[in-house]
């Protein structure tokens, strides 16, 4: 069977509303189980604009879709499913960031940055990162409870190691967290959005220029030693990688791990077990990803050619969103999908952190990051308990990446 | 059991070095390189593990 959008089985009737909202802060919204069973690849509106987008739901056609040459991630090409308001004359003057490339501009700026988070290199940086994290437990437990996780542990762990990779003075993270927190946001206008970008950049330009007169020993720095030989990219593009690599550096890592930390205090029983066997760490952190998939809408694209999708047509110049929340409960692909299982076999085949060329580059450094926060807790801070009552906490449901606002605990 | 990889499409996951790690490497610049070509019949399972989750789908597992 083959529809395209004139004859999807919404048709008529007014298509449902991207984003959907998680009704319960452990699961998928309760839309995608449906939408997998019986119309996997169909329409919605987007909530900004009111254009169609279709949504992709299953594990299968998801990875289908991100593996396909025949999408775009450039956000300029008409059909693109922006999520944000950006006016007309912004966007034609907006600098693509790396995940809005294509090949071969994306291949170029990607192979010089792959050096930097090999597995080698992530395992090189776990001494230094335990350091960060016992020196924050420290001070959380010299406090005394109790204490905001977020700001204690969550967020300046993640900030701290991208700072320290990249080369940016973590005197000035006060600032920039602001900064990237307001470009997460889903409700903010196209002014402060702008204004928000505007500032990170004017931040990071003063930064990229004083590293290519005094290059340090940092990723910056040895990605303009490399484009000075092979010159892929401007000065503006240098800035707005940087503003890539903080943003999505520590953002995303600091709500996965209080969303984490958070869920490990609701089932005590895997906690125990994952304090006794530290080994079963890593698997439990894919869970952990899987479950909550916090960049689920970070997948858009747009069709450059037609192409087919579970039996349906997508035009050329449709909007899509591969939805890796959805994906990552596909019943499928991972039985019993709404259950946390720390032993869960197949849990590595999530799609939290994107599938094909635009997966995420520092996937491995967030789960080194992940591993090190959640192992420290374990075992130093046993008697971790949430200090309010789990309805008085308030998740990210506005933004871009899923999160807990504050995670009040105590031990 | 014989394993191929096309190292101008890999995108530098590094997956395969971490499932897979007496096979797969990664090399100066971060991409796949194959430690041995003809694995033992017991990583078998680890080696399909790490072809299905390379998100650049590059290895392939010949019979």
């Amino acid at each position: 069977m083959t529809q395209s959008a004139d004859t999807a089985p919404q048709a008529g009737s007014p298509l449902p509303q991207f984003p959907m909202r998680r009704t319960c802060p452990f699961s998928e919204p309760p839309e995608y189980a449906g939408m997998r069973a019986d119309h996997p690849v169909s329409r919605a509106a987007l909530k900004v604009n009111g254009k169609p987008a279709w949504l992709v739901t299953r594990h299968e056609h998801v990875r289908q879709v991100l593996g396909d040459s025949r999408v775009s991630s450039d956000l300029k090409r008409p059909g693109y499913p922006h999520q944000f308001h950006i006016p007309e004359e912004m966007l034609a003057q907006v600098r693509l960031m790396m995940l809005n490339m294509d090949p071969p501009e994306h291949s170029a700026q990607r192979r010089m940055l792959i050096p930097e988070f090999t597995a080698r290199r992530v395992r090189e940086m776990r001494p230094r990162i335990q350091q960060i994290v016992d020196e924050h437990v420290d001070a959380m437990l010299a406090a005394g409870g109790p204490v905001d996780l977020v700001t204690a542990l969550a967020l300046p762990v993640p900030s701290l190691v991208i700072c320290e990779l990249l080369g940016v003075p973590y005197e000035d993270h006060a600032r920039f967290e602001e900064w990237s927190a307001a470009m997460m946001n889903h409700d903010l206008s196209p002014a402060e959005y702008g204004a928000a970008v505007q500032a990170l950049d004017m931040y990071l330009d003063e930064l990229v220029t004083r590293k290519e007169n005094e290059p340090g020993d940092d990723l910056i720095s040895r990605f303009l030693e490399k484009n000075r030989a092979e010159r892929v990219a401007d000065h503006a593009d240098v800035v707005t990688m940087a503003r890539l690599m903080l943003v999505g550096g520590h953002e995303t890592t600091a709500n996965m791990i209080a969303l984490g930390v958070l869920a490990l205090l609701r089932h005590p029983e895997q906690t125990a077990e994952l304090r006794a066997d530290p080994a079963l760490l890593p698997n439990a952190i894919e869970e952990l990803l899987r479950v909550f998939s916090i960049s689920d809408s970070g997948t858009a694209r747009v069709a450059v050619e037609d192409i087919e999708v579970g039996g349906v047509t997508i035009r050329a110049g449709e909007g899509i969103l591969a939805l890796n929340n959805a994906a990552d409960h596909d019943e499928s692909v991972f039985p019993d999908p709404g259950t946390l299982d720390i032993h869960r076999k197949e849990a590595r085949s999530h799609l939290a952190f994107g599938y094909g060329i635009h997966q995420c580059i520092g996937a491995n450094l967030a789960r080194v990051e992940l591993e090190t926060v959640y192992g420290t807790l374990l075992r130093r801070v046993p008697g971790l308990r949430l200090a309010v009552a789990p309805d008085e906490l308030r998740f990210k449901d506005d933004a871009m990446v899923y999160g807990v606002y504050e995670l009040p605990v105590t031990w | 059991m014989r394993v191929t990889t096309e190292r101008d499409r890999c995108v530098g996951s590094g997956q395969c070095a971490l499932l897979s790690p007496e096979v797969f490497d990664q090399d100066d610049e971060g991409l796949v390189v194959v430690l041995v070509e003809q694995p033992a019949e017991a990583q078998r399972e680890e080696v399909l593990r790490a072809a299905d989750l390379c998100p650049a789908r590059t290895i392939r597992v010949h019979d």
